[in-house]
């Protein structure tokens, strides 16, 4: 046995060791290539600008631009205390929270289309208390930011747990004894240690909501400028006619790019 | 270190998100290379299987699902392999190569898109039923409308199909008819209301039932699915006669069972079958 394995690695020489990382690697890179690339070529025709610039296409962009960024948003005002909490404190029933936080993450989004629906539906299990307060959530574009807050925030959460957990204690106890209190703590130590994990939870917290569609489509329905975000016009896109499916897709890559590239240079810049 | 910390989550959150644990699907599906050749000769032995696939729009989900079954048991060794959604989403599927053998649309425009494309020979497609309009309410009537004009009454909650599904289209031509009886705005004040033009039928019509919404504008026939919907007629002068062409599609695999089907869905079984659905046979 050691003797086989002796004379297989000699046979593997410096050159072909290389390519049992490129070869698995290229496959991998071909499969989410090759869909994007098809999707260009076929987007490419006389009537791409009028789909592409069409007032329906503009109109889903912009809420779907405003929208994930409220997520966004809220996801860090909101997740960073209950992520530093998770991570720093010592609190019982702590996996069953973490549990209850990655759920949203493996649930296929139509679960957690209805199980909104069945909380803050109009019939919903708190949904009959708003509407005596004249709240009605479906049909709303809070409606949208709730759906996206649910699918997409706990990406945040995982992210800055993890950031804030992997801080050495040693830090800690030496801002404590500096007298520090939790906010200066927090402030001035762990936040910024953490901070690479904070932006990078918040830039797939931001992209995941960009592009939820399946909870928003059950919770939220699909009204032109008040909930169809470019996913849902994208949907509806492709029964009418796909190039302007096609078009959409290609505003909302060309805008993901652009956002994932100015976030990415945030991060390197904040990095130097 | 940390400038890896994306990767495992981005990671797992792939994995989980296709619910299988990788090594050990890898090792089964392995080891039952070699049995899979002798099993398969046997099962030529009994009537040849074949399968049939049919498009067809939402409305028709509850209508053909039974439809498929008792075209099985009239055929041994067929199974039917349906495949519901808007007839629009049905019909860009079907131009982009899905391998269906039939199609039945609620509108004559998606069918008439594929026989321009040459994927359903022209003059083959048959009206094989008619639908017609109503406005559906849940169970409770929560905004209390009791007649058509209502539907305009501001602020109550109307969810339709998107113009771009048939029955969307069919409400919105509806509503042009009432604006001859009810005024010259009354569609706007009606479109006014509109809180969510969904993709297909069944999501308007379960919006309805969830009670999320105060009335639909959807089909007789998605009634009769959904019986405990209160709905309001819509008199034949101001309502949209719906024509449901069907075709077996040039690209079938397996054309003889696919013209067997159509002839099936328009015999006297198949047709009392649709009406038992709430349609409107054509024979």
């Amino acid at each position: 046995m050691t003797k086989i394995r002796i004379s297989f690695n000699r046979l593997l020489d410096e050159e072909y060791s290389k390519l049992i990382f490129f070869i698995p690697s290229v496959i991998l890179l071909a499969i989410f290539a090759l869909p994007l690339i098809a999707l260009v070529l076929r987007s490419i025709n006389s009537e791409f600008f009028n789909n592409a610039f069409s007032e329906q296409a503009f109109k889903a962009l912009r809420l779907s631009l405003v929208t994930s960024s409220i997520t966004t948003v809220l996801a860090f005002i909101f997740g960073t205390p209950l992520a530093y909490i998770l991570a720093r404190w010592k609190i019982k029933g702590k996996s069953w929270l973490e549990i209850l936080l990655d759920l949203p993450i493996v649930l296929p989004p139509s679960v957690a289309g209805l199980a909104l629906l069945m909380a803050f539906g109009r019939r919903g299990l708190f949904g009959s208390t708003l509407t005596l307060f004249g709240i009605s959530l479906p049909f709303t574009t809070a409606a949208v930011v709730l759906a996206q807050i649910f699918v997409a925030a706990p990406l945040y959460i995982r992210s800055a747990r993890i950031g804030f957990s992997e801080i050495d204690s040693q830090f800690e106890e030496a801002a404590l004894l500096e007298g520090a209190n939790q906010w200066q703590l927090f402030y001035e130590v762990m936040a910024p240690l953490a901070r690479r994990a904070l932006v990078s939870g918040a830039i797939l917290t931001w992209t995941r909501s960009l592009g939820e569609f399946g909870a928003t489509i059950l919770f939220a329905g699909n009204l032109e400028g008040v909930t169809q975000t470019m996913p849902m016009a994208i949907y509806l896109g492709f029964e009418r006619n796909l190039g302007v499916a096609l078009a959409l897709s290609m505003v909302l890559i060309f805008a993901s790019v652009l956002l994932l590239m100015l976030t990415k240079k945030i991060e390197k810049h904040r990095q130097d | 270190m940390k400038r890896f910390l994306a990767l495992p989550l981005l990671l797992s959150i792939f994995l989980t998100a296709c619910g299988v644990a990788v090594t050990p699907t890898l090792a089964p599906a392995a080891a039952q290379i070699p049995t899979l050749a002798p099993t398969a000769v046997p099962l030529t032995a009994t009537p040849e299987p074949q399968t049939l696939t049919v498009f067809a729009a939402s409305s028709l989900t509850d209508a053909f699902g039974e439809i498929g079954k008792a075209f099985e048991a009239a055929n041994p060794g067929v199974t039917v392999t349906l495949n519901f959604a808007a007839s629009g989403a049905l019909r860009t599927q079907i131009e982009e190569g899905a391998p269906a053998d039939v199609f039945a649309s609620a509108s004559g425009k998606e069918m008439d898109t594929l026989v321009t494309g040459s994927l359903v020979t022209k003059d083959v497609p048959q009206i094989f039923l008619t639908n017609k309009l109503v406005v559906i309410m849940p169970a409770n009537n929560p905004a209390a409308l009791e007649k058509l004009e209502d539907l305009a009454k501001p602020g109550i909650k109307l969810v339709l199909a998107a113009e771009t599904v048939p029955v969307g289209n069919y409400a919105r031509q509806a509503l042009d008819k009432m604006n001859g009886s009810f005024g010259a705005d009354f569609k706007d004040k009606v479109l006014a209301n509109v809180v969510s033009n969904e993709d297909n039928v069944k999501q308007a019509v379960a919006k309805v039932q969830l009670g999320e919404a105060d009335a639909g504008i959807v089909y007789v026939s998605d009634v009769l699915a959904a019986p405990e919907l209160k709905s309001i007629e819509i008199p034949a002068d101001l309502n949209v006669i719906a024509k449901y062409p069907i075709a077996p599609l040039t690209k079938s695999a397996n054309a003889d069972l696919a013209a067997k089907f159509v002839e099936y869905v328009l015999s006297a079984e198949g047709q009392a079958l649709l009406q038992k659905w709430g349609f409107a046979p054509v024979k």
